[in-house]
């Protein structure tokens, strides 16, 4: 036996030393393309968007004129204030009832968290302007609750088009969010802190500000900000219901389509950039904070049941999914009725959309087209990045530098995408120094390929995480003994790394998808007449007064949302059961 | 440099990250063949040291030979190294045989050399049998084989071992510790081990090096290094020592700590120091010697203060007093069966004896 292993050290060894030398000069071609990829998608085009902000309709530099106009117009300047006043709001209010909904779902023993957290997560798959348009059904001049059920009960007027209707359309639209930040931070406890608090004779109320305050604090803080964040850049529902109350995100989409008014609507892109950039630096910093609370030898935390508090929370907990469960379902059956609220006969009328703008079926199958080639390359492109980023020891700058602009689109609105955008590939060329250089990416404008752009930077930066998260969790090692084996690193990459990442690859494609159908900020700037799509379809619809159709396209994309979700989720729960074989669960 | 059987030879590396110092100036060779430990505790930058010679890190100062070769701008693949690391890094999703046949493949092999020399592998490290496992459905010891053969299929030169067995309970522990050792041999792999197991190193190494805060302190044969070691770092880090404090130099060969005279046979670069210098007296716990007879030397009164059993021994406290409220502790370790013939029993007087050829001075204040 030792002479066979003996004889062997004349293995053909030397030969691909020179090709792994090559190898390093790939991944260092990579990288630098994955950093001139988040400088074209990313940079250049909100500096095209700032440089737009000082500029004349010539292109003459102006200062800072634009903003002084925006400041010194009490009918642009209160929309910041409006859009402000809404946001925190809103935050209170989700944060508050996620906190209480998180809290049932993982401190109690309450029955059915599974389907309490699924129904929670319903709004995540419709696009906003379903929000709007639901509210408008339920409490709008018309709505079933401001009539009463068609009479049957005394009516009840909210004032919905304004700040009430925005405010509950975003508590939905932020609620899942909060609940999963808050589900998290709840879920990572130390068990032994309530046992020493116990033992130490703290009573409940003790406990909650001494253990389970602090130790949530980061993520509470996080939350608190990434709720903020979606409040105020949301175009969707406030679009719908709105009414006459203008905030920053619907004042963009005024000035740009209203008015034609571009210098503006790059400076109020500004404007609701600022806030939204800061609030994203304070979350970066408290989301680090929290990784580094987690202990690795924490005991988690098993709840025992109380039948008074558990009762509580059981009722809170069904209460809150009758209210998003009869929210959607109101859209459903709305979208079903002939003619609101006069003749109830139910049938798939306004799912003809004929007779109305918008595009009908055209526009939801390039939804769907688009939303494909979002979740294909996107995954493609985030997963790799990821990867480099995570998994190269080359290059430490470029990389960090990487990681920044990736994480980076998190504080971009979708509105400010869109916009920066249209400046951006619609400029033929820049003029630098006397030089004209023209530019390569104008023949993207008005494609199919500008909106799938757009869509893959909007939501690079949760995809990106997930990746990066996933990524972590592989030993930092497998590219170093593949390396010393001289294996190359793409044939590891290929048959390890994807492999085990296979559940967080599908999850960022489905979070690619379902995102693509239901975004209506970004892709309202840039989508062209020959390519329709649903989701701006329905805002269309209800400008034009279609309601219902603008409901049955809202509730298509809905659905067509969750089937993607859960077939994925079954795709996943075969791969995991495959994959049983090597995980050792 | 020339010398044919050196296989490896770092010169004077430094490592810095930005201000911190992982390795300063450290220089030793490697045989070709030989088992080297690298011991230190925790953040001492042993690790560097193994990262560095693997071409993981490149090091800030100094150069690194493999066979007279200079090869300190080179990366791990151009090495010829196999490593093991402390996770082992076992590709969970390819069972024991794709594991270790995963270096093999991009060789040009043919299906049925591989398939024939993962056999040979597997066989080498006692997994025959075990091939179509995952890495999660095998025990600490079998990964850590499926590892070591991983790492040993492409036929390094040399082979680099992390803390292999530092996450394995102690049992199976002891048993790979004979077993990595005795395939190194019939192998004859050049062979370097980091550790911060003092007795994995005693029992495996050809020759250690003991790393100190990125310095080599010692670099010496497993018996060197205990029953002489360089600095009472390396004494206190490697086993049990006792240190006696304020003692002071008469003339060559004799010291005294109040009134109590000690002579010293092997002196270790301190005969050199004039008469009064202080210095550190230090010996092993186990080489206390308990006598009664008056005629030996360095015979020294001693009250038993505290007494911890071990089982097979006790380890007892003695206090001896140097003078009206000075005094100093020696620990001894004293087999169970002495102690029970003797009868010694907490705060009786027992005369010990120390032998002259088992205390090593060191100068005070120096390297602790």
């Amino acid at each position: 036996m030792p002479t066979t292993i003996a004889d062997t050290t004349n293995l053909p060894s030397q030969t691909f030393w020179t090709t792994l030398d090559k190898e390093l000069w790939i991944k260092r071609l990579l990288i630098l393309l994955v950093c001139i990829w988040l400088l074209v998608v990313v940079v250049l085009p909100l500096f095209q968007l700032l440089s737009k902000s000082v500029a004349d309709a010539d292109g003459r530099f102006v200062g800072l004129a634009h903003y002084r106009t925006y400041f010194s117009t009490p009918s642009l300047s209160s929309s910041l204030f409006n859009s402000l006043l809404v946001s925190v709001l809103t935050t209170c209010i989700s944060v508050s009832l996620g906190f209480l909904f998180a809290y049932g779902l993982t401190r109690t023993t309450i029955a059915g968290k599974g389907f309490f957290k699924a129904i929670s997560m319903m709004p995540l798959f419709a696009p906003t302007l379903l929000n709007g348009i639901a509210l408008v059904y339920l409490f709008g001049r018309k709505g079933l609750i401001t009539l009463g059920f068609f009479g049957v009960l005394p009516g009840i007027e909210i004032n919905l088009y304004g700040p009430v209707g925005i405010i509950i359309a975003e508590v939905l639209f932020t609620f899942p969010q909060a609940v999963l930040m808050l589900c998290i931070a709840l879920g990572m406890t130390d068990a032994r802190l309530y046992e020493a608090a116990e033992s130490l004779g703290a009573g409940r109320v003790r406990t909650f500000f001494t253990v389970t305050l602090p130790s949530i604090r980061y993520g509470l803080i996080s939350t608190v900000f990434v709720c903020f964040i979606l409040a105020f850049t949301d175009f969707g529902a406030p679009k719908v219901v709105g009414g006459n109350y203008n905030i920053l995100a619907t004042d963009i989409y005024k000035q740009v389509i209203g008015q034609q008014n571009f210098a503006m609507g790059a400076v109020v892109s500004v404007v609701l950039l600022i806030p939204t950039v800061v609030a994203f630096i304070i979350d970066r910093i408290f989301q680090r904070k929290q990784v580094a609370m987690i202990a690795a030898r924490s005991v988690p935390l098993t709840p025992r049941p109380h039948v008074v508090r558990d009762g509580l929370y059981a009722g809170y907990c069904a209460l809150i999914g009758f209210l998003i469960v009869g929210f959607y379902l109101t859209a459903v059956y709305a979208s079903l009725v002939k003619v609101w609220p006069y003749t109830l006969d139910l049938g798939f009328w306004h799912y003809q959309f004929s007779g109305t703008g918008g595009g009908g079926y055209a526009a939801f199958f390039n939804s769907i087209r688009m939303s494909l080639y979002s979740a294909v390359f996107g995954t493609a492109i985030t997963f790799f990045a990821a990867y480099l980023i995570e998994k190269s020891r080359q290059m430490n700058s470029l990389r960090q530098m990487a990681y920044f602009l990736s994480i980076l689109p998190l504080a971009l609105p979708g509105l400010v995408i869109g916009l920066a955008y249209i400046f951006f590939f619609n400029a033929l060329g820049w003029h630098v120094g006397g030089m004209f250089i023209p530019n390569p990416m104008n023949v993207l404008y008005a494609s199919m390929g500008i909106l799938v752009i757009s869509n893959i930077v909007h939501f690079f930066s949760v995809s990106f995480l997930t990746a990066t998260t996933a990524l972590k969790q592989l030993d930092q090692e497998f590219e170093t003994v593949s390396e010393s084996m001289g294996v190359p690193f793409t044939k590891t990459f290929a048959r390890v790394t994807v492999p085990v990442c296979i559940p967080a690859i599908l999850e960022i494609g489905v979070y690619y998808f379902v995102n693509s159908m239901a975004t209506v900020s970004a892709v309202i700037f840039l989508y062209s007449a020959d390519i329709p799509l649903a989701s701006v379809a329905v805002a269309n619809m209800d400008d034009a007064g279609d309601v219902a159709p603008a409901c049955a396209m809202s509730v298509l994309i809905l659905l067509t949302n969750l089937a993607v979700r859960i077939g994925f989720g079954l795709l996943t729960r075969r791969l995991k059961a495959r994959a049983q074989a090597w995980t050792g669960q | 440099m020339s010398n044919p059987d050196i296989y490896l030879t770092m010169d004077a590396v430094s490592k810095n990250f930005g201000r911190f110092t992982a390795l300063a100036e450290v220089t030793f060779q490697a045989r070709r063949g030989e088992f080297i430990c690298v011991l230190g505790p925790s953040g001492c930058g042993k690790t560097t040291l193994l990262r560095v010679v693997a071409g993981l890190e490149k090091q800030t100062r100094g150069k690194v030979f493999i066979e007279g070769r200079d090869v300190s701008s080179l990366p791990v693949s151009s090495r010829n190294v196999g490593i093991v690391f402390q996770s082992y890094a076992l590709f969970p999703n390819l069972t024991a045989r794709q594991n270790i046949a995963y270096g093999l493949k991009s060789r040009s092999l043919s299906r049925q050399a591989i398939v024939k020399r993962v056999d040979e592998l597997l066989d080498l490290v006692g997994l025959r049998g075990m091939g179509r496992k995952h890495p999660a459905k095998l025990s600490g010891g079998q990964q850590q084989r499926v590892a070591l053969a991983r790492a040993i299929a492409v036929s390094p030169d040399l082979l680099l071992l992390d803390e292999p067995l530092s996450a394995l309970d102690a049992k199976v522990r002891v048993m790979l510790r004979g077993e990595i050792r005795q395939l190194q041999q019939r192998l004859g792999i050049t062979t370097i081990m980091v550790t911060h197991d003092q007795e994995e190193a005693l029992t495996m190494a050809d020759r250690i090096l003991v790393i100190d805060q990125g310095r080599l302190v010692q670099n010496g044969t497993p018996r060197q290094i205990y029953d002489k070691p360089a600095t009472p770092f390396v004494a206190g880090f490697i086993g049990a020592m006792n240190f006696i404090e304020d003692a002071r130099k008469i003339e060559k060969g004799l010291y005294d700590i109040g009134e109590t005279h000690l002579s010293v046979s092997g002196e270790n670069g301190t005969g050199r120091l004039p008469a009064g210098s202080r210095v550190t007296l230090a010996i092993r716990p186990e080489d206390v010697m308990l006598k009664r007879d008056p005629s030996v030397s360095n015979l020294l009164q001693t009250r038993v203060e505290a007494m911890e059993y071990r089982g097979s021994m006790f380890r007892i406290d003695l206090k001896r007093q140097v003078s009206e409220g000075t005094s100093f502790t020696i620990t001894a370790d004293v087999p169970a069966e002495t102690v029970r013939r003797l009868g010694i029993t907490p705060r009786s007087t027992l005369p010990i004896h120390l032998p002259v050829d088992r205390l090593r001075v060191y100068e005070a204040g120096k390297g602790s």
